[in-house]
């Protein structure tokens, strides 16, 4: 039988979001890929040059629909580097328990898509049980579950409630409870999904870093590169948390970045223990940035898929002269054609899955 | 089947204080005349500026020997009277991110791509070239990413109508009345 | 040894058969004055063969309904409500409070907060009013009769499969063989239906079902080999006889019934459950219609009631695995009657044959959807790794342990 191409996608259940993949089969065996991206395609670069700063964080929710205040808090955190202010120390630990509650939702959430990829739709509910819990703790601090438009160029919108600090040990604790004995019972344990996933979409540490790939797809390979331990913003020199970096020779497979996505659940749930006794109990949260400004700055955070980048150009206007956005999704991208070849039809779903493929952050 | 010559040593993922003195200091004893503008802007954050044509050899002497391995971000920026094609390029060893600006004329906007030092950029210099404009020689691949295929022009540039802008073209002048 | 209800389908069904058409022949009768040629009429309806005829339609009919409509639904719910249970959600719950009329439409009451039995029911009334679309360039004939394909040859197991030592609608010495023949014939019509629809999704679909069907249907006839060796017998009724003994150990007679997967044959119960459960399509081994790659795998182009019967059959078919199994290596319908009480004459026993064999169907069943609903669904070079490597030496060494057995005593 000669080699086709199979489209999978636009419209597909396992592609979450909008983007076409065309694998090159050859009986079941892929022999080349393309991904074609664009179609959730909104022109954020173009819209974000004439509103003024501070009315971009409504815009830049809505890039990863899914951790959308990480996306705000970094081209927050680059219009500050910009105009050169800085938040306050309250107001940075309130950003650091923000960002982790919404790296936790956004990991299940991944977790959540990922077992019904590979069959296995229980994981879907017991996931999306405990993101109600941290969807919960992020309304009761910001107003929203989604898209909450919460952080602002000098500090967040507002300060936390008094109930937020019991509210959010009694869900950590429920938390970590279920992570250590419950998940790993289907996940891990599970002869099944080893199967499926070790040994698939390997791909080498040198590979990576040429491709561009960040985050935890890069510390599977091994390399220990965590941008909050790497280049610290906010406050997290001085939290006392690890990297999860995958140990045992570079394996860069799926079962890796499936392992270094899950730990870090762990490591969330400890920095935002850590931060709730480490901030100081008052103290402003937010200074008011001038209305103009020039020059340039960058923000490079840890966003749950890898290295957001925010480049923000100002030239004396209350609106920014240029906006650069670089989403990590769309490194990764450039590097499934490498990832998926050699594997078969089958693999394509547990490779993509376990990159975590956000299409709103791709497309910008 | 990597581009990459020598594997790559262990990272330790701290930054290493001051390294951005040394990694500007290094740069303008090899390159010297050839930077139009080198200064340190914040720690671990420095910026150069250059002509295009000495991008190649700028980015090698970057990857080669100072060992920054990763490409960030490819940038494209229209001054109105000329490009900038601006390069992020990180350090895993030392945290250090330089920030390369390569200056381009306004009626050739053309620029050599640096898909052969480092893969990471095809998606973004496809990127720049769909938006932008700006081509860059020696692409693999150089179409359109993000807008459809057929699409005729570069949307981010300042001559194409913002949305404010665009908003109200009533129909009659639009028939070329007013 | 337990006793059942129905002692010989066919004899019940021929007396009421016989008393109806006694009656109704006797109306012919009373009716034929002044219609002289009525009387031969009354003859025809009354004699023999037409009674015969009769018995045979009403007995399959039975059978179907029993198996279709009763046992059908009731899997279903139990599926449907278990696997929501695992996931920590209520499941389905239509069921007569939400029907629109008096009196189950009582005002303060919720209609949809029952325990769910007639959700099935909803679903089939749905897919039947669908519209049954057949895409342009399929092969159209081949398109249609592949579910008829399907449903047929699952219903021709039921024909022989029996629910006690009475309630059959045929007992063929070679009851097992035909079963698992008319088992394996459902992979041509997955096969058809997959090249047929004239997509490319269907088309992988279809083949990986082939490969992985024909493949495990090996194992499966060799574990019943294994077990001939040491039965004798393919006769499923001689078959649950065997097992109705107590185990015999160096002398004592212990309280367990001596059934088949108690003895040597325990490997080979494991290697013929495997194999059914990927005959069944079941997940582990659903790969042919796997949601997350291909859509819906082979069944993608059908829809409405076409759709319909293609799942259901699924269902049915996890009914007739679970009872070849049963009958098989869990002492079929054997269990204690606990009391027998008189009816007019007629003895009824209290706990019958048939409660106790759909009793091990359906625990069968809940333990399939249990492990469907836990683990993730396998690859199918590796379903093929396990059907060709694994479970075939396996086999064979349970036909070896039997043979042994046998010649030892």
């Amino acid at each position: 039988m000669p080699e086709f191409w199979i489209n999978m996608g636009p419209q597909h259940p396992m592609t979450h979001g909008l983007w076409n993949m065309k694998v090159k089969v050859d009986g079941e065996t892929i022999t080349d890929a393309k991904p074609e991206i664009g179609y959730l395609h909104r022109g954020y670069e173009k819209i974000m040059e004439v509103r003024e700063f501070q009315k971009n964080v409504v815009l830049t929710d809505r890039l990863c629909y899914v951790s959308s205040i990480t996306w705000s808090h970094a081209y927050c955190l680059a219009v500050e580097k910009m105009m050169g202010i800085e938040t306050p120390e309250r107001g940075q630990w309130i950003r650091v328990i923000a960002l982790e509650l919404q790296r936790v939702a956004s990991h299940l959430m991944w977790l959540a898509s990922y077992g019904p990829d590979l069959g296995l739709l229980t994981g879907l509910l017991w996931c999306l049980r405990e993101r109600e819990l941290f969807l919960d703790l992020i309304q009761l601090m910001s107003g929203a579950r989604m898209n909450q438009n919460y952080p602002r160029v000098g500090g967040v919108r507002n300060d936390l409630p008094e109930n937020f600090e019991a509210m959010c040990k009694r869900s950590i604790e429920h938390f970590l409870e279920k992570v250590k004995n419950e998940y790993p019972q289907i996940f891990q344990e599970s002869k099944v999904f080893r199967m499926r996933t070790e040994g698939v979409g390997t791909i080498s540490a040198a590979d990576a870093i040429n491709w561009g790939v960040t985050g935890p797809n890069l510390r599977a390979c091994g390399v220990n590169v965590d941008l909050r331990r790497l280049d610290p913003y906010e406050t997290y020199e001085e939290i006392d948390f690890e990297p999860q970096v995958w140990h045992d020779g570079g394996a860069g497979d799926s079962y890796a970045r499936f392992e270094c996505r899950f730990n870090e659940l762990n490591e969330s749930c400890k920095i935002i223990l850590q931060a709730l006794e480490k901030m100081p109990k008052t103290g402003p949260y937010r200074v008011k940035p001038p209305r103009r400004a020039e020059g340039e700055g960058y923000a490079k955070t840890e966003d749950s898929r890898g290295e957001a980048l925010f480049f923000v150009i100002g030239d004396g206007d209350d609106r920014p002269y240029r906006v650069k956005i670089r989403s990590p999704v769309f490194c990764t991208m450039a590097a499934t054609p490498q990832l998926l070849r050699g594997n078969k039809l089958a693999d394509v779903v547990s490779i993509l899955g376990s990159v975590d493929v956000c299409v709103g952050e791709m497309d910008k | 089947m990597s581009a990459v010559a020598q594997p790559v040593p262990e990272v330790t993922g701290r930054p290493v204080p001051l390294i951005e003195k040394e990694v500007l200091g290094s740069l303008k004893a090899a390159f010297g005349s050839k930077l139009t503008d080198g200064k340190v802007l914040r720690p671990r954050h420095l910026a150069v500026s250059i002509d295009r044509k000495d991008l190649i050899p700028v980015c090698t002497y970057l990857k080669n020997t100072l060992g920054f391995e990763h490409l960030s971000c490819v940038t494209a920026v229209d001054w109105k009277d000329h490009f900038d094609s601006i390069y992020h390029i990180e350090n895993y060893y030392n945290g250090c991110m330089v920030q390369v600006t390569a200056l381009i004329p306004y009626d050739d906007p053309k620029i050599a791509s640096v898909t052969g030092l480092w893969r990471a950029a095809n998606f973004h210099e496809r990127e720049a070239w769909d938006l932008m404009g700006v081509e860059y020689e020696g692409h693999p691949n150089l179409e359109r990413i993000l807008l459809p295929t057929d699409f005729k022009f570069h949307p981010l540039r300042k001559d194409f109508a913002q949305e404010v802008d665009r908003q109200y073209i009533t129909r009659r002048k639009l028939r070329g009345g007013t | 040894m337990s006793a059942p209800l129905v002692p010989n389908l066919f004899a019940v069904c021929k007396v009421l058969v016989a008393a109806i058409l006694s009656i109704v022949q006797q109306l012919i009768y009373a009716s034929s004055g002044p219609i002289p040629p009525l009387r031969g009429l009354g003859d025809f309806v009354g004699s023999d063969p037409i009674v015969s005829i009769v018995t045979w339609l009403i007995v399959v009919t039975v059978v179907v309904l029993w198996v279709t409509v009763i046992n059908l639904f009731t899997v279903m719910w139990v599926e449907r409500k278990l696997y929501s249970r695992l996931q920590d959600r209520y499941g389905i719950m239509i069921s007569i409070w939400s029907l629109p009329f008096w009196p189950f439409n009582r005002v303060h009451r919720p209609t949809h907060k029952g325990l769910g039995y007639l959700q099935n029911l909803a679903d089939g009334v749905k897919l039947i009013q669908k519209e049954n679309i057949t895409p342009r360039n399929a092969d159209s004939a081949m398109f249609h009769i592949s579910p008829v394909l399907i449903a047929s040859s699952t219903l021709m197991v039921f024909a022989v499969l029996p629910w006690s030592s009475g309630f059959y609608v045929a007992n063929l010495d070679l009851g097992v063989l035909f079963m698992l023949a008319a088992f394996s014939l459902a992979p041509l019509g997955i096969m058809i239906a997959g090249y047929a629809a004239n997509n490319k999704y269907t088309l992988v679909g279809g083949f990986r079902a082939g490969a992985m069907l024909l493949s495990y249907s090996i194992p499966m006839v060799l574990a019943v080999i294994a077990l001939v060796v040491s039965t004798g017998t393919l006769d499923p009724v001689k078959i649950v006889q065997q097992q109705d003994r107590p185990i015999v150990l160096g002398g004592t007679a212990l309280p367990i019934p001596a059934w088949n997967v108690f003895g040597p044959q325990v490997l080979g119960f494991l290697v013929f459950t495997v194999s059914m459960i990927a005959e069944m399509e079941r997940v582990p081994f659903d790969i042919p219609e796997a949601e997350a790659e291909l859509v819906e795998g082979w069944t993608t182009e059908y829809s409405g009631m076409r759709f319909g019967i293609v799942f259901a059959f699924k269902w049915l078919r996890m009914l007739a695995a679970s009872a070849l199994i049963a009958i098989l290596y869990l002492g079929g319908w054997g269990g204690p009657v606990f009391a027998t009480l008189s009816v007019g004459g007629i003895p009824v026993p209290i706990v019958p044959e048939e409660v106790w064999f759909v009793l091990r169907v359906y625990l069968l069943s809940a333990f399939f959807v249990w492990l469907s609903w836990s683990v993730p669904r396998v690859r199918i070079d590796q379903i093929l790794n396990i059907g060709w490597k694994r479970l075939i030496p396996y086999s064979l060494l349970a036909i070896l342990v039997a043979a042994a057995f046998r010649v030892i005593g």
